[in-house]
């Protein structure tokens, strides 16, 4: 399918899904669908660096935090339209890839993980120590109740879902793009071998700063409408353990190779744990997150996309 | 002797304490098919890693093609036309055999030319070696569902793809049958008449022999012989290195 026809079909489906949702008239279905896309943003981010050049990310919530902060940076100094909040989270947080690919360059295997979750550490310990962003207090965002355009007006958390479902369009087609490109051929031989790629003239270090600041700009994308959804931002929640979590378990449970298997892990898990939270708590999430996640590993190591896949091609005569 | 195609002065390796190259020094001519050999672990790999950039050299300098390309990546000097394959083969295991030619096709050769292949040039020229190896057939396949010898000539496929200046294979031929060394060699020399300079490191003798016009001897990191094939391995130093 053409990249242009693709884009045209995500939208159409993401029109469909808000209109089915609208005639649902549940504000909660609202705020809970926002979770559940929130997830696939990062899923999807988490996965062009994990799933196809094989870095895995510890480190996805000091991403999402500073799309978050970036968000309340500029509530104080300079209010400014969500969309363009979105924008300059990319960039910052793309910046922050960046330096993230640099410092960890020469680094493989558990030695890059690590390395990401310490960078991430240190991230959260400036932003606590930051009284400009509200420091370990945390930060208040006044959110109107509803927004008006166009002489329409819906409710606010119905603007916030919209957009995180143009990011999600935008996320799902960055990565399908990257697959059929000559891009996505140099991530997969970063993944498989990184000597021979560079014997086969693949600059694998430039390959990797590309997929770090790629990786880190879609994530600071996703957190950038956070503080307008949560309100009150805190760094616990904003540097929470789930995303780090969800934005690798998710992938792995979808399946890494290619950009479907972020999509459906991520709606899976998420939905799974937007039902586990108001039937028995959030604190089980993570629970349920782990036990998935071990048992994909043992049964389905390719993820679900994997799995079925295998399954077609074993019937095949 | 023309200006040579690769020079390699007084090139050192160590790992740890342990001498790997000993001072190397090597001109190869443009055109020229040489014959590298030397015992198990006398460093023959080591001094191509050093060439292609796979390792950094600690002294010593390699210039190719008229430039220093002292510190320069791996994948720029196989941009430049200077290709390897691997002796333990490192096929791409998630790609077909196809797609593992179309990677040196789409960042080697469209990088030397700029962009002008286009996607069915490359597909041609991928299907071409594969053929030249006799891969063709097996072109969707997964290298995890090739023989041994069949992941070695996709190594060898893979290299000449990079469709570079010089060809330096590291034991390509290991495991073949007879015929088969046959049929690689005769591969080697028809590249080498269309002007790839061959650097040809082999444990089958005959086949050197038969390939080089020039042989070097490598014996615990130094070179030792450099010469007329038929001569060296009629040097005393030579057979005493191979006779123990
Ligand atoms: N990365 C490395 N670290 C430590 N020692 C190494 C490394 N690579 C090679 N060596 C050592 O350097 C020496 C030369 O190895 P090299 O692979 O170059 O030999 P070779 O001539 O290619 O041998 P063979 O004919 O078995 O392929 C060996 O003793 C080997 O153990
Ligand atoms: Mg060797």
């Amino acid at each position: 399918m053409r990249s242009w026809l693709f884009t045209l079909v995500c939208i159409a489906v993401g029109a469909i899904t808000y209109a089915v949702m609208r005639g649902v008239h549940s504000e909660y279905l609202f705020v809970a669908g926002y979770v559940v896309l929130e997830f696939v943003v990062l899923a999807t981010a988490w996965n062009i660096l994990g799933g196809y050049c094989g870095y895995v990310n510890f480190g996805s919530a000091a991403f999402f935090a500073l799309g978050a902060y970036t968000t309340i940076f500029f509530h104080k100094a300079y209010p400014l339209p969500i969309p363009l909040l979105i924008a300059l989270s990319a960039v910052v947080s793309g910046i922050a890839g960046l330096g993230m690919g640099y410092l960890t360059l020469r680094l493989r295997g558990a030695f890059f993980s690590i390395a990401t979750l310490a960078l991430a550490v240190v991230l959260q310990t400036l932003v606590v120590n930051w009284d400009y962003v509200g420091g370990s207090r945390g930060a208040y965002v006044i959110r109107p109740q509803a927004l008006s355009a166009f002489g329409l007006t819906i409710p606010y958390v119905e603007y916030l879902f919209l957009l995180m479902l143009a990011l999600v369009v935008i996320a799902i087609t960055t990565a399908r793009l990257i697959e059929r490109s000559r891009l996505g051929f140099g991530f997969a031989t970063i993944r498989d071998d990184e000597l021979a790629a560079e014997a086969s003239g693949v600059p694998t270090l430039r390959l990797k700063l590309i997929a770090t600041t790629l990786s880190g700009a879609l994530m600071g994308m996703a957190g950038a409408p956070f503080p307008y959804y949560i309100g009150y931002l805190q760094p616990a929640s904003a540097f929470g353990l789930e995303y780090a979590v969800n934005s690798i378990a998710m992938p792995m449970i979808g399946g890494t190779g290619s950009w479907i298997g972020p999509l459906v892990g991520a709606l899976l898990l998420g939905t799974i744990q937007q039902v586990a939270t108001v039937t028995i708590s959030s604190a089980v999430n993570l629970l349920i997150v782990g036990l998935l996640l071990v048992a994909f590993v043992i049964i389905a190591p390719n993820g679900l996309v994997g799995f079925v896949t295998q399954r077609l091609r074993a019937r095949e005569p | 002797m023309a200006e040579p195609l690769l020079q390699v002065d007084q090139v050192g390796k160590r790992f740890g304490g342990f001498v790997a190259l000993d001072g190397i020094n090597l001109a190869v001519a443009p055109g020229e098919r040489l014959g590298l050999i030397g015992p198990n672990g006398s460093g023959k790999s080591t001094l191509v890693n050093c060439i292609c950039g796979a390792l950094h050299n600690e002294s010593g300098s390699v210039r190719f093609d008229g430039q220093a390309i002292d510190g320069m990546a791996a994948h720029q000097r196989t941009i430049l036309g200077l290709a390897r394959s691997f002796q333990l083969p490192r096929p791409f295991h998630s790609l077909s055999v196809a797609e593992n030619l179309h990677v040196p096709l789409l960042y080697a050769v469209r990088a030397r030319f700029g962009s002008h292949l286009s996607a069915r040039e490359i597909n041609d020229h991928c299907i071409e070696y594969l053929r030249l190896v006799g891969l063709d057939a097996k072109a969707h396949k997964r290298p995890r569902d090739l023989t041994q010898v069949e992941m070695r000539k996709l190594e060898l496929a893979r290299a000449i793809a990079a469709e570079p200046k010089l060809l330096i294979a590291d034991e390509s031929m290991a495991g073949l049958s007879h015929s088969e060394v046959e049929d690689i060699l005769k591969l080697l020399v028809r590249l080498n008449e269309r002007g790839i300079t061959i650097i040809l490191i082999e444990h089958i003798m005959s086949a050197v022999m038969s390939f080089s016009q020039r042989l070097v001897v490598l014996v615990s990191g130094k070179k030792i012989a450099d010469g007329d094939p038929a001569e060296v391995v009629r040097n005393p130093e030579v057979e005493k290195a191979y006779l123990g």
